[in-house]
């Protein structure tokens, strides 16, 4: 019995869902907008969240240790550093490298590497490259370094930290971080917002046309599921349908928008961003868009079964 | 098999539909129930399939309290009352045969039974060529006919029809009372609420005459007299 209910239901959700063509096109393409707008969110996110990340892993503090200063001393504050939980990682650079990182630089400028040459010696010193989990998070590092016991004083192995040169540009650029992403995160929000309430007012819409069949089918003995289960496959339909529509034209819309993406900042392409995680996407549109529908048939419905 | 013990329904003090009813209905019985509009006829259906509820009073379908009856439950009641409309109220987007279909469908009636059971009730109602027709493909008098169709495929104990015949022309009107008057020859109770003069007039069935939302007359062989 289960069966046979299962299987009317599914028929006359069908059925009507083919037969109110256009009012199922309306709704269709409602949901495809607010699919798409969800989708175009995803890709956002995707272009944004690696351009921070990129721009981020830019931001780091150096600290130049003095000419003279043991290497042994050098990898003992490295290790102290790299037992703090704010530390990312910690990039050791010898003096020797040091050198040839400057004169690969600058060998196209004579006079530097005459210059240089003219001293004989190395004058670089060593260079512990210190990046942060955090953007937010460098003022401590600096901080602990400043007052580590052996660092500081007469007899500290340290030259400078140029934490308090750059402390500007990293205060800013933290700020620009935090808030490109609670502005971004609240667009989202706002705009995932906007395109559910209309999908949903849609499709309260495309029921309230069919108020006085609900209250006829009530009438004539149908029970509250077996007059809502149609509505509620029309809905599935509708969401399914909508979600393929929605990943179809994505494929002209990133392939042309990819090269631009690719130009911006991060170098993610969003074509091949779409390909790779096509079927994440597909299943996130398609779980938004049946959900949407059914949740929105649900409601609606309810109102006129009331009968 | 019907009963209203003392039925009041009153929407606002100065709208009071039913005033203190109380009238049976036996077993194959055709009751027609008369009088000018907002006499309370369509309230008093109402009631009966608890479309709407009392505000004092009980009533009683084959010794069932219809107004205790659960939200569930109430289904099932329809189930055993076939209901036929002044505005026909078929489905528009499902052609007569699933119109017919629908009610059976509902009721949780086996396939088989319905593809023997819809082509029977759509001969009886004269309808056989227009079986896969769409109501607005359909004239009033053949909307009714399907209206009816739909309301007997279900077997149900009693048919309540709200003036049938209010929006057909006399060459309809008759022949849906025709069916009607078989219906009621088979067996099946027919509660109608109707203002047609010549319908009543021709029946000579009980009529239950209402004005102001009480009953003023109960005649065995009724005419039509206001």
């Amino acid at each position: 019995m289960l069966w046979t209910k299962i299987k009317r239901v599914t028929k006359a959700g069908v059925v009507n869902f083919l037969r109110n063509g256009w009012v199922s096109l309306a709704t269709v393409l409602v949901t495809v907008v607010a699919l798409f707008t969800i989708g175009s969110l995803i890709f956002a996110r995707a272009i944004l969240s690696t351009a921070l990340d990129q721009l981020q892993d830019k931001v780091d503090v150096s600290v130049y240790f003095k000419t003279n200063a043991g290497e042994a001393d050098i990898l003992s504050v490295k290790d102290k550093l790299e037992k703090l939980g704010e530390v990312k990682a910690v990039e050791y650079v010898s003096r020797e490298q040091a050198l040839n990182n400057f004169v690969e630089r600058h060998k196209d400028n004579t006079l530097i590497v005459q210059s240089l040459s003219e001293i004989g010696d190395n004058p670089l010193g060593a260079v512990l490259n210190v990046k942060a989990k955090e953007t937010s998070q460098y003022e401590s590092i600096a901080n602990f370094l400043g007052n580590s016991s052996d660092l500081v004083g007469d007899n500290s192995i340290i030259d400078k930290i140029n934490y308090h040169q750059n402390k500007v540009v990293i205060d800013k650029l933290t700020k620009i971080f935090d808030s490109t992403r609670n502005l971004g995160a609240s667009i989202s929000l706002i705009l995932i917002f906007i395109s559910i309430l209309v999908t949903f007012n849609t499709i309260r819409l495309a029921i309230y046309t069919a108020r006085e069949e609900i209250g006829v089918m009530r009438l004539v003995g149908a029970s509250e599921r077996f007059v809502n289960g149609p509505f509620v496959i029309e809905g599935v339909l509708m969401g399914a349908i909508a979600s393929v529509i929605a990943m179809v034209i994505f494929y002209p819309f990133t392939l042309w928008l990819g090269p631009a993406t690719e130009g911006f900042l991060s170098g993610v392409n969003i074509y091949q961003y779409y390909l790779s995680n096509f079927f994440e996407i597909f299943l996130i549109l398609l779980f938004v868009g049946m959900g949407l529908g059914v949740f929105s048939s649900l409601i609606a419905v309810r109102r006129y079964l009331k009968v | 098999m019907i009963y209203f013990d003392k039925v009041s329904k009153i929407y606002s003090p100065s709208s009071i539909a039913l005033d203190d009813v109380s009238f049976a209905v036996e077993p194959k019985e055709f009751v027609s129930i008369v009088g000018q509009s907002g006499a309370g006829k369509t309230t008093l259906l109402k009631l009966l399939i608890a479309e709407e509820r009392p505000s004092d009073g009980k009533i009683f379908f084959e010794s069932i309290d219809v107004n205790e009856l659960k939200k569930k439950d109430l289904s099932l009641l329809r189930r055993k009352i076939g209901m036929v409309f002044q505005d026909f109220r078929l489905l528009p987007n499902k052609t007569a045969y699933e119109n017919i279909a629908f009610a059976m469908e509902a009721a949780g009636r086996m396939d088989e039974e319905i593809e023997e059971s819809v082509p029977q009730v759509l001969e009886l109602v004269n309808l056989t060529d227009k079986t896969w027709s769409f109501p607005h493909e359909l004239s009033g008098g053949e909307k009714q006919r399907v209206a009816i169709a739909r309301a007997l495929v279900i077997q149900p104990d009693v048919i309540i029809a709200d003036e049938p015949t209010g929006n057909l022309d006399p060459l309809n009107t008759w022949e849906i009372i025709q069916i009607l008057r078989k219906i009621n020859d088979m067996g099946t109770t027919v509660l109608m609420a109707t203002h047609n003069k010549s319908v009543i007039d021709s029946l000579g069935k009980r009529v239950i005459t209402m004005e102001k939302g009480k009953i003023i007359r109960d005649d065995k062989e009724g005419r039509y007299i206001l």
